[in-house]
């Protein structure tokens, strides 16, 4: 019979590390498609996800087992993520001139006729990914969680440690700064 | 360009391709490989540490208060040192209240005080 959660993590707190094993595979799919929203070369999102089952380890005795432990988890990939896109500040200020082809061609479409511009479209997802890398990453977290995986503001809350009205500030100021960039690329491309 | 439908546009094109969650080959290996190599899941440490840190800060606050008390000059008015000579007389009888209590009782006892005198006189002789 399988083991729980619970039990796998009891044995490893006893100090069999091999139950960790299980928990790893489990959850493993989990923690990379979350790292591969921040991150988009695989060797970073590799690196992510070995610091987050690293730490988890290390910190496995503050799971105090109230919450299920992938809730927990899951707190930790999205801290190790944001920490992840702080220290990996790229150069932000790039302009919206040199756009692919895709790219281009989806925003021609939509300019042309919005609904005739699918959401399935490469160009749809290459821009909203050269957008959200343009965020700062505080904006881009909350985007993603807010906007994306349509969270609501107190699970935000809880997932990042920050006050309820802090993500609420945050959120103000990431639909601004999203706000801001699309109407340079209108400028850079249309104007 | 209508601006807040192509952000709604690209949000939706974000939810509809989720990133991957495939797995690289044996990469859970790689991670248990790793976790044997870095120290062990340490139950004790937060404790530890916490208890190290107030042990470290309680040191620090004694030996302070240690200097204080023995270099700092002292500020104490006369009545304030007639108060605290008092105070100290005070524990010192409630301390020594036992003691007293058991001398007050050979007093009362004139005959263990006559034995010890002769004891005393005899070790003289």
């Amino acid at each position: 019979m399988e083991k729980s959660d619970a039990e796998l993590i009891a044995a490893v707190l006893k100090g069999d590390a091999a139950s960790f094993e299980p928990l790893v595979q489990k959850y493993l799919p989990r923690v990379f498609a979350t790292a591969r929203r921040y991150a988009r070369r695989e060797s970073e999102i590799e690196d992510i996800t070995q610091e987050v089952w690293l730490k988890s380890f290390q910190k496995l005795s503050s799971f105090r087992g109230e919450a299920p432990f992938e809730h927990w988890l899951m707190r930790l990939t999205v801290r190790t993520c944001y920490d992840f896109l702080r220290s990996h500040k790229r150069n932000r200020e790039t302009s919206f001139t040199e756009l692919s082809a895709p790219e281009t061609e989806w925003l021609d479409r939509f300019v042309a006729d919005p609904s005739a511009a699918s959401e399935d479209a490469a160009g749809a997802k290459q821009l909203i990914d050269r957008l959200l890398e343009q965020l700062s990453p505080a904006n881009r977290l909350i985007i993603t969680l807010l906007e994306i995986e349509d969270r609501s503001v107190k699970d935000i809350s809880k997932i990042t440690g920050w006050s309820v009205p802090l993500v609420k500030v945050r959120a103000f100021r990431a639909r601004a700064e999203m706000r801001k960039l699309l109407a340079k690329i209108a400028k850079d491309k249309y104007l | 360009m209508k601006l807040d439908q192509l952000n709604q546009k690209l949000i939706a094109a974000a939810r509809r391709n989720p990133p991957s969650d495939h797995v690289p080959y044996a990469f859970e290996k790689r991670i248990m490989a790793h976790l044997a190599r870095s120290p062990k899941a340490d139950t004790l440490g937060f404790w530890a540490q916490a208890l190290f840190r107030s042990a470290i800060a309680t040191s620090a606050i004694a030996l302070l208060l240690c200097i204080g008390t023995t270099y700092l000059p002292t500020t104490e008015t006369p009545s304030v040192t007639a108060a605290s000579a008092e105070l100290s007389q005070d524990f010192q009888e409630t301390l020594l209240a036992a003691v007293d209590v058991n001398e007050m009782t050979d007093l009362n006892n004139p005959a263990s005080e006559d034995a010890d005198f002769t004891d005393s006189f005899e070790e003289l002789l």
